[in-house]
């Protein structure tokens, strides 16, 4: 208990620094793009406390959660497949390569083409930037299972949704998860350039509105509640990931 | 057809048998020309130096690989690329061959779940199972929890639950102390005992091989070849001390090693 409130005091020090700094430096600021710290706050007490909740941040939300789940279970999917039939993984590597180093915004412009302005462009891009990572590092994870594995699982007679379930993806799962934080990541900056175009609505919208109608202080609050949702998000992602990998922290703890 | 009375293990149907098999890497030939028979709950101990193609041979046998000559029948079938119904596998590597994510009750009941049989059948014949190979109590563990010889055991376990007529062993004991070894080696000859399986063990290990044995299969040579089948005349059961006590266990032992050391030593212009 005293080690936990030791840890949590260690992390926090900086950021109470770097607000406390902020609002001093900025607080008799008359610069119109730096507005104080203080005022800050208040646009994010109207904004994000709850003014903006339903219309922006619960919208934002949804798309990111839809298109983070089917990004996800694509790559899973098809990572496992891939990993499984090794040619196919073969001649699939440089384009999944390709798209994998093609930045989200590129692909804005034909995703527009293709699904509109609407929620499903936006659905589409945050699942594309996802598919990769995860699909990457599930197939790196299925490739490197060690091959008695699969005499297990011949030995045995499992069945091939038994195997796919039970042995090659909780093999693969530590990798698996590698790359859907980094997918945690790319979603959230998939959404918010995908809410700056197309329909209005959502907290990238919010912070592009703000900029254009010279609401400096709303911008600020929006572009820092975008930095609280990323950081929440991610904590929650790491929380999940600890649960499900609990065998293998276990595990290698043990092992050291 | 009459019921045979005849005990000597040789006379009885057999239950596995290897016809002219060999197998060979590209050009490499590591095993040629093996022919035997394994009889229905008989314990045959294949022993031979490393090396010389006691995993290969082993993969034959399951099938988890094909031979590239001859053939391998298990209940009177031709095995083909997949390991027949009624065999179950033990392998060597009990950290890589038991699933970490799994509790050790679920690693035990994976195969029968893929076999149909409901949750609860499944996870009481694998709480039996773990029951019999001293494991009650550690369902719910992990087995990287458990100690590499209780690994092993969760391993046994397994192959026990999937309720087979015989058991093949890639040398289960190599990576455990001598005492867990021992315990192991008894732990076997029991459950060979009370289900009548029969049991294959590959091992490199000439004292495990005629403690554990009805026969020893002494593969030696390059390409390996059976360089003879033992039969191993000692009191049944077994006991640690007072089997490895008898002058018969030491002659038995002697000849294996002799064996072993000749077949690798003889030169090509020598063999038949």
């Amino acid at each position: 208990m005293r080690g936990m409130l030791k840890r949590i005091g260690w992390e926090l020090w900086l950021p109470i620094v770097v607000i406390v700094a902020w609002w001093v430096l900025s607080s008799g600021s008359q610069s119109f793009y730096f507005p104080p710290l203080s005022k800050i706050f208040q646009s994010f007490h109207q904004d994000w406390l709850f003014a903006h909740v339903p219309t922006d941040l619960w919208p934002s939300l949804r798309r990111l959660l839809a298109g983070f789940f089917i990004g996800t279970a694509l790559g899973i999917v098809i990572g496992l497949i891939l990993g499984v039939v090794r040619p196919l993984e073969v001649a699939v590597t440089p384009i999944t390569e390709f798209f994998r180093a093609m930045p989200s915004a590129a692909i804005l412009p034909i995703m527009v083409l293709l699904f509109g302005l609407g929620v499903e462009m936006k659905v589409a891009i945050i699942a594309f930037v996802t598919f990769f990572p995860v699909l990457l590092n599930t197939i790196d994870g299925v490739r490197a299972l060690d091959p008695l594995l699969g005499d297990v699982a011949k030995g045995y007679r499992i069945r091939f949704m038994d195997r796919m379930l039970y042995m090659y993806l909780p093999a693969a799962s530590p990798q698996l998860f590698a790359g859907a934080r980094v997918a945690v990541s790319m979603s959230v900056i998939a959404m918010t350039v995908s809410e700056m175009v197309g329909t209005p609505g959502g907290m990238g919208y919010f912070v592009l509105d703000a900029q254009r109608g010279y609401a400096i202080p709303s911008m600020w609050s929006g572009i820092i509640a975008l930095g609280i949702l990323g950081y929440v998000l991610n904590k929650l992602f790491l929380l999940i990931e600890n649960r499900v990998l609990s065998w293998h922290r276990g595990m290698t703890a043990l092992q050291g | 057809m009459t019921l045979s009375t005849d005990t000597s293990s040789t006379e009885r149907q057999p239950i596995l048998s290897a016809r002219s098999l060999g197998h060979a890497y590209g050009q490499r030939v590591v095993l040629q020309g093996l022919d035997f028979d394994v009889a229905a709950g008989e314990f045959l101990s294949i022993v031979g130096p490393s090396g010389v193609g006691k995993t290969t041979l082993l993969q034959c046998l399951t099938g988890l690989q094909a031979p590239t000559k001859g053939e391998v029948h298990f209940e009177g079938r031709k095995i083909g690329r997949t390991p027949p119904e009624g065999l179950a596998i033990v392998f060597q590597d009990y950290r890589s061959s038991l699933m970490p994510w799994l509790k050790v009750v679920d690693n035990v009941a994976l195969p029968l779940k893929s076999a149909g049989v409901g949750k609860r059948e499944r996870t009481e014949i694998a709480a039996k199972a773990l029951a019999e190979v001293g494991l009650a109590g550690y369902e719910r563990s992990y087995p990287w929890q458990l100690s590499g010889g209780m690994q092993q055991r969760v391993a046994i376990a397994r192959a026990l639950a999937f309720r087979p007529r015989a058991i093949i062993m890639d040398e289960p004991f190599a990576s455990v102390d001598a005492q867990t070894r021992a315990d192991l080696e008894d732990l076997v000859l029991r459950l060979k005992e009370t289900h009548g399986i029969t049991i294959l063990l590959v091992t490199h290990d000439i004292d495990e091989a005629v403690y554990l044995a009805d026969r020893i299969l002494v593969l030696a040579g390059k390409p390996g070849r059976i360089a003879d089948l033992i039969e191993v005349a000692l009191p049944s059961p077994r006991d640690q001390i007072s089997t490895k006590a008898e002058p018969e266990f030491a002659t038995l032992r002697a000849r294996a090693y002799t064996l072993i050391k000749q077949g690798g030593n003889v030169p090509a212009a020598a063999r038949p």
